[in-house]
Formats: structure tokens, sequence, C-alpha cells
């Protein structure tokens, strides 16, 4: 048994002129939370239907749990979890009936695998006779995820499971996903929030129908290369547009409350990654806190800051 | 097989909990058929007659009485002029002039033969032509009456015509109609529902999760033609029944031999519902597309005008028309009693286009988007 659960191999996929996937590879390990990051229009949900066979790419092999997508289609559709993005189940029909249903389809019964989706169908179970039309985001999500597990899949691929549901259902879920990695399940999931991409195990950010990196999320802010500060003061929109011209190579975006700068150059980040070397020696906390204040800003703070994913992938942007 | 019953479980259990459904499947066939029957009449009746009597002898005044008579027409008014009499008619007050010639009455005693002048409004050619046909007939038999009774010396006409209406003897235009409107709201409804519910799980979203399970095409297709092919069944009980409770169509086939029929021709509609569906993309899409073909399907079927009177390009373009078949069955087996000898050649037929059209759907359906 290959320790490979999924594996592409330059997939490439059109649709008219759109290039929306171009020579896509990577592999996931078996049990493992692999991410899929970018913005929307990357080509995230093209890749997850090439994936689960229900798109036949232009070029390039994919196989899933050691079958190719595109021959042996009807075995890998035993063995997948597919959630689309946007709510698939029938609305009409009741929690219930849709577990049902899914169950039935796959030659299985709910009492089967009730062991695999009891921790999330424990949630539902008071919902259980209402139509799943009238649920809220996070418990269609919950059951879009039961509906997904119930004739326990191998890999389970979830497209941007975080995609409107308030942030303590999304906390929830992920932790859901922890404990059914645990139980050796491979999980391929997408979505376009940086804190997401935390916790996977492994990611790769998509731009654009291509792979900039990949990596654990710890190796991926890691690899961040420049000095970072985070500012704010009373003005913000002027304050970004004043550092953004405080030294060429400069880029300056908001960030929460803050706003980041990413100076150009390269900060040695082994010892103590925010201090800045080389290049930027002489740009330190102080000496924006006093540009900033000659600009007339009010209220000015200046930190040294730690890249996140979202830095990171705003960089690899750039490029 | 078992998936197939799952997948027609499913479907029962959105059907029956669509407010809208139930209610359309059964109320539509019941107003329908009444609603159609009574008011897709050609009985023309209360015509409007201007008369012009040029004549004014006993004889005219009791043509024109006899008109009056008659129940189709009423006399509007007696005039002297044709000019009057035309501009009448022009202007919609009138359907029908019946003009006596001055010395009808003399004429006719005299030489045993009289002329009368009836015109017509022939914007609606229908109207018209039964208008001059009701006509025609009451002043023939008016003159067999005079030529009978006031000259007792002259033979009769010599050839008469005695009509008699087979299968329909009152020429109750109900009878006509309820069977073959059955047969065109079954074939509506069911093609419309098959399209509509497929589409609605491609816009839905549904079909996207349909497709990741083990759940094989010719699974899904039976799963979806099914309900509604059980369907067509009860739709057809209904109506029968009001046909024959409100307005007792006869019965005169083998009801066996309909619901047989029934079985073999829903999936004609089924089948081209579910093309339909294969390729829109919308509800909205596929509602015009099956619309589009309904209403040729509809109008071309032989239910308002006979396809015996269409173009001959018309007829042989009739012959992809499977509602034609339908109402063509449903009035042979109902009204004339014909057996499945009589109509195998239309079981037979109907029955290789459900295979062709049912064919193309299952190879133009794709699984992979």
């Amino acid at each position: 048994m290959s320790i490979l659960s999924i594996k592409a191999n330059s997939l490439s996929k059109a649709y008219g002129t759109v290039q929306a996937v171009k020579n896509v590879s990577f592999d996931v390990r078996k049990g493992e939370i692999f991410g899929l990051i970018g913005p929307d229009g990357a080509g995230k949900t093209t890749l997850f239907r090439i994936l689960t066979s229900l798109l036949l790419p232009d070029a390039g092999q994919a196989s899933v749990d050691g079958l190719d997508v595109v021959q042996d289609f009807k075995l890998l559709r035993q063995r997948i979890g597919y959630m689309p993005g946007r709510f698939s189940l029938y609305q009409d029909l009741t929690v219930q009936e849709n577990l049902q249903f899914f169950a039935n389809v796959f030659g299985t019964t709910i009492e089967k695998n009730y062991a695999l989706i009891r921790d999330i169908y424990v949630q539902l179970e008071p919902f259980k006779h209402r139509r799943a039309g009238a649920l809220s985001g996070g418990m269609k999500q919950k059951l879009a995820l039961c509906c997904a597990l119930i004739h326990k899949p191998r890999v389970l691929f979830l497209d941007e499971p975080g995609t409107g549901v308030d942030p303590v259902s999304r906390k929830e879920f992920w932790e859901m996903l922890r404990r059914l990695r645990d139980s050796d399940i491979t999980i391929l999931v997408s979505t376009p929030y940086m804190d997401e991409a935390e916790l996977c195990d492994r990611v790769a950010l998509l731009q654009k129908g291509e792979i900039m990196a990949i990596d654990t999320p710890e190796g991926i802010t890691a690899s961040y290369q420049r000095p970072l500060f985070a500012a704010r003061s009373d003005d913000m929109y002027r304050l970004i547009t004043d550092l953004r011209t405080l030294e060429p190579g400069a880029d300056c975006y908001a960030f929460g409350e803050y706003a980041h700068l990413a100076l150009a150059g390269t900060a040695s980040r082994s010892a103590t990654p925010t201090r800045p070397t080389t290049l930027s020696r002489r740009t330190s906390t102080e000496t924006i806190q006093q540009y900033l204040e000659s600009k007339g800003h009010q209220n000015v703070e200046v930190l040294n800051a730690t890249a996140t994913i979202e830095d990171c992938f705003i960089e690899l942007m750039h490029d | 097989m078992r998936t197939v019953l799952y997948l027609v479980q499913k479907e029962f259990l959105q059907i029956f909990r669509n407010k809208f459904m139930l209610p359309m499947l059964l109320v539509m066939p019941v107003v329908q058929t009444i609603l159609l029957s009574f008011a897709a009449n050609y009985e023309v009746k209360n015509l409007s007659l201007g008369v012009v009597d040029h004549d004014l002898s006993p004889m005219s005044r009791q043509l024109v009485a006899t008109f009056g008579a008659s129940g189709y027409f009423k006399v509007y008014n007696t005039v002297f002029s044709s000019k009057i009499a035309d501009a009448d008619l022009a202007r919609d007050r009138t359907d029908l002039i019946l003009e006596i010639p001055p010395h009808f009455e003399r004429d006719y005693v005299r030489e045993g033969a009289g002329k009368v002048a009836i015109t017509a409004n022939a914007i609606n050619a229908v109207k018209a032509g039964l208008a001059i046909g009701y006509a025609s007939n009451i002043v023939r038999a008016y003159s067999l009456n005079e030529a009978t009774t006031a000259a007792v010396n002259r033979p009769p006409a010599a050839i008469q015509v005695e009509y008699s209406n087979w299968y329909n003897p009152l020429l109750d235009y109900k009878t006509f109609m309820v069977p073959g409107i059955l047969g065109e709201i079954i074939s509506l409804i069911i093609c419309f529902l098959t399209a509509l519910n497929i589409v609605r799980e491609r816009e839905v979203g549904t079909i996207e999760q349909l497709n990741v399970t083990p759940i094989q095409k010719w699974q899904f297709i039976l799963g979806k033609l099914m309900p509604f092919w059980m369907i067509s069944l009860v739709m057809m009980t209904v109506g029968l029944s009001v046909g024959w409770l409100v307005f007792r169509i006869p019965m005169l086939g083998n009801l066996w031999l309909v619901f047989a029929y029934t079985l073999v021709f829903a999936p004609c509609m089924l089948g081209i519902g579910f093309l339909i569906s294969n390729f829109a993309e919308s509800q909205q899409q596929a509602m015009f597309t099956a619309w589009f073909f309904l209403l040729i399907f509809i109008l071309m079927c032989g239910l308002f005008t006979p396809v015996d009177s269409m173009p001959e390009w018309a007829q042989r373009l009739n012959m992809i028309n499977p509602v034609k078949y339908f109402v063509e069955f449903m009035r042979l087996v109902l009204l004339k009693g014909a057996t499945f000898a009589d109509i195998q050649q239309n079981f037979f037929t109907v029955l290789g286009y459900a295979a062709v059209v049912n064919g193309l759907a299952v190879w133009t359906y794709r699984k992979r988007v």
C-alpha cells in the first residue's frame, strides 16, 4: 500500500480560452490534511472536480487512493467523499432522509458507519426531522460532512467548507477534521481563508491555476524573507499610502486592525526573525514611527510582525 | 436495482412534499378536461343573421322564420337594401346575410326553382363554413318541404342526402374532445415535469453530489423516469373518471388497452423531457425549450384541427409528433372501440419512438461535468 493518497501529475484544464489549472502537480500523504489555499478563481474547484472524477483533465494524470481518476472512476466513487463548495443536498428532504438516501445509494446503512459520524451527528440529531433547506449554515455544513462520510470514504474532498459559516462553527468543523484524520482518512480541503490554512498539515498555495508553493504552514511562513512590520494610526488609509512611499520596494496592505509593511530585502529569520538586516538595516520600528509622526499621524504604533500565511501569499502573488 | 428503488423513493418523497406538485398533478387534468371540453367547442350557435327580403311574400317570410326556428340563427334585422345589409356585415353586427330576390315566390311556384343568396363573413373560416353549411341545410329542407306540400303534382327532388354520424351520432363535441384533451394533458405534464425535475438537480447543485456516488447512468435515468411514469397512469385514471362522470364519454374499447398504451406512450414524453434537460442549464431554458416543442405537438396533434386536412408536408412532419399518436389512439379506442389489432401500427410506432428518444437521452446524458 502506497503511503501516497493523492497523486496529481501535471494536471491542466482549460475552459475555452481560460486556463483554469496549469500544470499542477502535488502529492498528498495518507492520513494528512492537505490544504489548497488560494483566492476565488485560483482553480481550486476545478482541481477538486478532476480529482473526484467529475471533470476530465486536458492533460496530466491523477490518482486517488491508487485509482486513476479517469480510468477507474467507478471504483473511485466508492472510496471518496466529496463535499462541494455549494450546499448540494436535497433542501426539501429532512436531515435524516438526506443521510439515509446517501447511505442507501452507497449500499450501506447509517448504523454501519455511525461511529464515524457520531460526533457530528449528535449535534444534528435534535433537528433530524427538519428540512435541510431550513438549517443554519453551520448545520448544513455538518450535514453535508455526514453525507460525505456515511460510506466511510478513504479520501475526503472538502471544497471551501468554511465559506458562509460562522467562526465558532468553523472552529468546531476543523476539530472534527482533525479527529477524522486520526481515524486514517486523508483530507483534501480548499479554502480562501488564510487562518484555516494554518490548521492544515501541509498546504499548496494556488494562484491563477498554478501552484506557487507547497510546504507545511510553518515551512511556508519560515521561508518568508522580508522584514515585516505592523503599524497603525488614527488615519489608516493615509498611513498605508504613506508607508508605500517609505522606501523603494515596500509593500503595505491592511491586516486586521494593523497595516503590514513588508520591506524589500532579506531578513535573516533564523535567530531573531523580525530584526531587519542588510538593505533595510537602517529601517526599524523607531525610524518608521518617526517617519509617520513627521507625516502628521496621531497615535502611531509600530511593531515587529511575524509573517503569517497571508503575508507569504501576498508576497508570492507579487512575484 | 435496489439503487433505482431508493432513487424512486427519494423522488416520491420530494413530489409529495412539494405543495405545488400534487395539486398540479391531480387538479390540472380535471380542470383542463372540464374547461377545455366545454370551451373548445366547434358547434356554432346564435349566428346573427341579416335578412334582405326583396320579395316580401308569404314564402320568403316563411323561409326567414325557418331560419329563426332552427336554433342556429338569430335574425338580427330585415332590411330591403343589400347595401345596408353589407354594412351590417362589415361592422360585425351580422355573421351572415340571407338575400331573397324579388319574385322569389313567383319563380318558385312557376318554374319550380328559386334562388337565394347567402353571404358569410369568413374572417373566421371555421365559423363561416359551418354557418353556410347550416344555412344550406335549412334552405334545402325548406324547399323539400315546400315541394311536397305545396306542389303535390311535382315529384320531390331526386337525390336526398341522409346523414348519420358514426361513433358520435349526436355530433357531441365533448365526446370528441375529452379523449383527445386527456392525451394532450398527460403528454404535456409529464414532459414538463421530467425536464424541469432533472434540470432542477443541476440548477440546485444536487447533481454534483449524486455524480460522485456510484449511482450509474441507467439507474439515475430510471430513477427519474419511473415516478412520472407511474404518475401518468394516475392522471389517466383521474382523467377517465372525470370524462365518464362529467361528460359520460363512451368507453367502447378495452380500458386495459388504454392503460397498457399509456405505459408505452408515457416514456416517449418522458424521454423528450429528459433529452431537453440534457441540453438545458436552467429550469427556465428547459421550460422554454419544452414549451416550444409541446406547443407544436399540441397544435398539430389533431386535437383542434384534423390532421387529414393539413398540407401533405405537415402530415409528414406530424409523424414525429407523439401527441398525435396518443390523441388518435384515445379516440379510436374510446369512441370507436378499436382493439389491439386495429391500433397495433400506432402502438408499435410509439414503442419504437420511445426507444429512440430514450436511447438518445441516455446517450447524451453525461455524468461528468
